[in-house]
């Protein structure tokens, strides 16, 4: 069947088998690996990604269901001459990040956290992220790098 | 080379990651990103029972499916194997191994191990014709419980006469220890269980193996944490030799151990493409993975302790029961001997005895998991402190001041033949008790008791000892480990005057490009930036002995230092010559090569660097290039150490523990970049936390894994874990140049002692002694309900 999805910004279409999942679509019909797959349950949110603009798993999404929709992966956020997002930037400023793996979904499921809340606290950010697993940082820098880019942001709005 | 104030020190700075913009935006590669046109996706059926005999194998029907490519059996895969898959740590000259090759051949030994390969144009299809083979079996009984493994009822194997692989002792002492034991005023006997964990790498295992288009070379791509020693056992188990096989790790999603092994997929992915003469590709699906990547811990530990009424430890004896799962990994069976040298923790204990027995079991292979063999030792002087301090009415950080190894000791000969390089674990406490507000802590706690509460409050502690820097060659023979614990670097700089660094460390999240960049920029007085770091592909850097067990920086950083060092002294001479002065007579300061006391009379490395390739006008004996290579074997292991305390809440109501405070105190020596030491330190701590009060690989009776999947195995999450309070000591290492001794595993090594020492705290005037692990509500509720009754 045809898809047709409004990826970062630009029109997407391919012919996949009705059972694809909206991962696999992003990664190997458009190529776009940024997005990881880290279990088969749903649990871990590596594949985290935006569908018109809510943070959703994309394993637990077909790709026929984000039909005429628009999508933001990972790759999607940086201006394009590479300019990090503050986001991204947060996360690099705080170390929030060891082998990346988790990031990418890390960093979209936080996209969301920033769009929910007008103000953030600690609590808040960290039952954001519950949804999403990372075995690496202990989640004490991803907390601290949510909070950062929160301050900036509001600052430069 | 005397480094002068001018020079800015980089070493020491909080540098953000230069690895971090590609995994952030998506442009990194991991293993299953890696397109390769025409790969075959290899899709394996696995055993669903954990012990049985293989009675039938039709693959005829999966053979008919569309797509598929080839359906093979362990039997149909056995003329390409030269020899079974690797042991490398043969622990004992009697130790037992049964034969283990990539698929199962007419029994299977654990469920989830690989029966029948199915190899088809696309995942999907591979999995569908996987679906069709038809595989009987004759169920076996299993063998699932150490200590009726070690009985020998029921094999776990049944080419093996017991289920024992070996018996390891350290006693070098044993009429000091019985001696000590009959003299005791008291003592402590106290069996302790690590459970089983899945170590859950967030990236699956993932790789592909590419032939050459002209024939007879193979690149294999692999999610691992070890390409060098990847190579050797490829080469040695498939008999393709060496020179044809190039390995590389693209981007590593997490390892903890578990990507520190030579695994089936690897050889069979090889295999196939060999025989098939195409690329082949596997990724594991997280339950099948929780199945068929090593497990870690797996011990039972009988720990005694003898000590004099003043709660000075005299003798400590240890009995430890250790799982090596089905079958001997890459290092299992070293695994338990990591932890043998450090039962005596932090202390001065006078005499020391040590017995492992390694058995089999109808379970996936354990391996070397987040510490190896060090938490478990940790685990067990830290719950037994705790143990002697209640019985002697002590306060627990008491007991351990009166039993540290004293500051003035240091190079420190230890009990179990170690020379523990250096330490400050008075200071360690003392911080970390100032930090805690522990004297609040225990007014709090005392306050919640008299009122109570409902909500208790309990305050643990645990200091440790880590031995990292793995190691001397020369000690590892002695241990029998069938390799080397050196390390490779090269150090080259280029016409245009940027370095390029070589190392054979194969990092995975540890931010090893950055380190490394920055101990090269600190040495030659430039920006971190002009310097290149490449790593994890054994083409670009041929020698390696790769990144496990806190080694990296310890062995790989003093290498790349000590190359670095070595490529100035060459410029000197070059410098020299083109200054017509005496090599004595210049310093290397802020990037230049000067005449000493005349600093205008100078020749900027840069220069140097287009001499030497140009070659035009170098001293009579010096090679153009300004280029070194070393490896370096340390003298000695590193020492880290630290004390660690946790403060938990109890809800005696539902038996919820909730961690509440971190508090922390390492010492890993000198810091290169603190930034990373934290993050290392955190992300320890979780993992040791999580063996503390959620993780355990549960098995039915059957031995089926009951929690396979993230949905049903509890990896901690943001909500479960609080911000944590860290701070450091800083007593240099004298075993390297870089004062460093290692911290990756510190974190999990600390923890979880001080996890399960402040739970049984919160509930010790109920008169609970111990919590076995995890401290899950239900075990943790049943304590209180228990307790209670009996008072």
């Amino acid at each position: 069947m045809r898809v047709e999805v409004t990826v970062n910004g630009q029109e997407r279409a391919a012919d996949v088998e009705p059972r694809t999942l909206l991962v696999h679509f992003l990664r190997e019909h458009l190529g776009l690996t940024g997005t990881n797959v880290g279990c088969d349950t749903s649990s871990c949110g590596a594949c985290t990604v935006l569908l018109d603009g809510e943070s959703v798993k994309s394993c637990t999404v077909l790709a026929a269901q984000a039909d005429g929709r628009s999508v933001t992966t990972i790759e999607g956020l940086a201006d394009p001459d590479g300019t990090l997002h503050p986001l991204q930037r947060a996360f690099q400023e705080n170390h929030a990040l060891q082998c990346g793996y988790c990031t990418p979904g890390m960093v979209m499921v936080s996209m969301s956290i920033l769009a929910e809340h007008d103000t953030l606290d600690e609590a808040t950010v960290r039952e954001g992220l519950e949804g999403n697993l990372c075995r690496c940082t202990g989640y004490h820098n991803i907390v601290k790098a949510v909070l950062a880019a929160k301050e900036e942001m509001g600052a430069t709005r | 080379m005397t480094m002068t104030e001018a020079q800015e020190r980089i070493i020491g700075q909080r540098r953000v990651r230069r690895e971090d913009p590609g995994l952030l935006s998506g442009e990194n590669r991991f293993s299953d990103d890696l397109v390769v046109p025409g790969a075959l996706h290899l899709v394996l059926v696995r055993s669903p029972h954990a012990h049985a005999r293989i009675t039938r194998v039709d693959t005829n029907a999966a053979r008919s499916m569309p797509g598929v490519v080839a359906v093979l059996t362990g039997g149909d895969l056995q003329s390409e194997w030269a020899s079974p898959m690797p042991c490398a740590w043969p622990v004992t000259p009697d130790m037992k191994s049964p034969a283990h090759y990539p698929l199962a051949i007419d029994y299977v030994h654990y469920a989830g191990e690989g029966v029948v390969a199915v190899v088809a144009r696309s995942q999907t299809e591979a999995v569908d014709a996987a679906g069709e083979v038809i595989v009987e079996y004759e169920e076996l009984a299993p063998v699932l419980d150490l200590e009726d493994a070690v009985k020998d009822g029921t094999l776990a194997h049944e080419a093996l006469e017991s289920n024992t692989s070996f018996v390891w002792a350290l006693d070098p002492n044993p009429d000091a220890v019985e001696a000590a034991f009959r003299a005791a005023k008291v003592t402590v006997s106290e069996r302790y269980v690590q459970q089983r964990l899945i170590p859950a790498a967030m990236e699956p295992r993932a790789m592909v193996v590419v032939p050459s288009p002209m024939g007879g070379d193979y690149t294999i791509y692999s999610a691992t944490q070890i390409p060098h020693v990847l190579r050797v056992m490829l080469a040695l188990t498939t008999g393709i030799p060496e020179t044809k096989l190039r390995v590389v790790a693209p981007s590593v999603g997490g390892g903890f151990g578990s990507k520190l092994d030579v695994y089936a997929e690897e050889l069979l992915c090889l295999a196939l493409a060999r025989r098939l003469r195409q690329p082949v590709r596997f990724t594991e699906e997280r339950g099948e993975g929780t199945m068929a990547t090593i497990h870690g811990r797996g011990q039972v530990q009988y720990m005694e302790l003898a000590a004099n009424d003043d709660g000075k430890v005299t003798a400590i004896r240890v009995k430890l029961l250790a799982d090596m799962g089905a079958y001997l990994q890459l290092v299992t069976p070293g695994v338990p001997l990591l932890g043998a040298f450090l039962y005596h923790g932090v202390y001065d204990v006078g005499a020391y005895s040590f017995t492992c027995t390694g058995l089999f079991t109808n379970k996936t292979p354990t391996d070397a998991y987040r510490g190896a063999g060090r938490p478990e030792a940790t685990y067990a002087i830290e719950r037994a402190m705790d143990t002697l301090a209640r019985k002697l009415n002590m306060d627990p950080a008491e007991i351990r001041r009166r039993n540290f190894i004293a500051a003035d000791k240091f190079p420190y000969e230890s009990v179990a033949g170690l020379t523990f390089d250096s330490g400050s674990y008075h200071e360690n406490l003392a911080k970390a008790l100032d930090n805690a507000g522990y004297t609040e802590l225990r007014a709090e706690q005392e306050r919640r008791r008299a009122a109570g509460d409902p909500r208790r409050l309990g305050i643990g502690v645990s200091c440790y000892v880590e031995m990292c820097g793995l190691a001397p060659s020369r000690v590892l023979a002695s241990l029998n480990y069938g390799a080397g614990g050196w390390e490779a670097a090269t150090v080259r700089i280029l016409p245009t005057s940027k370095v390029q660094v070589v190392t054979g460390t194969a990092p995975h999240g540890q931010g090893h490009e950055t380190s490394w960049s920055m101990i090269v920029a600190d040495k030659l007085g430039i920006s971190p930036d002009d310097v290149e770091v490449l790593h994890s592909d054994t083409a670009i850097a041929p020698h390696g002995m790769d990144t496990y067990g806190s080694r990296s920086l310890s062995v790989g950083g003093t290498a790349v230092y000590l190359a670095t060092e070595r490529v100035i002294e060459k410029a000197m001479k070059i410098a020299a010559h083109q200054l017509e002065v005496a090599e004595e007579d210049l310093e290397y300061v802020n990037a230049a090569f000067r005449v000493k006391g005349s600093p205008d009379q100078q020749l900027p490395l840069a220069a140097i660097a287009f001499e030497a390739f140009t070659a035009h006008n170098l001293p009579d004996g010096v090679e153009p290039n300004l280029e070194a290579s070393i490896s370096w074997d340390p003298p000695n292991f590193t020492f880290p150490n630290g004390t660690h305390i946790a403060v938990v809440e109890i809800d005696e109501e539902t038996g919820e523990v909730r961690l509440v405070r971190y508090i922390a105190v390492d010492d890993c020596g000198n810091q290169i970049n603190p930034l990373i030491v934290e993050g290392q330190v955190h992300g320890g701590i979780t993992q040791g936390v999580a063996q503390a009060l959620y993780e355990e690989a549960l098995y039915d009776t059957s031995g089926q894994l009951l929690n396979a999947s993230l949905a049903d195995y509890l990896v901690p999450s943001a909500s479960e874990m609080p911000s944590f309070e860290l701070d450091s000591t800083v007593t240099p290492s004298p075993t390297n140049p870089l004062g460093v001794k290692g911290v990756g595993e510190a974190g999990t090594i600390g923890s979880a002692p001080a996890v399960i020492n402040a739970v049984v705290d919160a509930l010790a005037d109920l008169g609970v002694m111990d919590c076995q692990m995890p401290a899950t509500p239900e075990r943790v509720y049943s304590l209180i309900q228990q307790a209670k009754k009996q008072q």
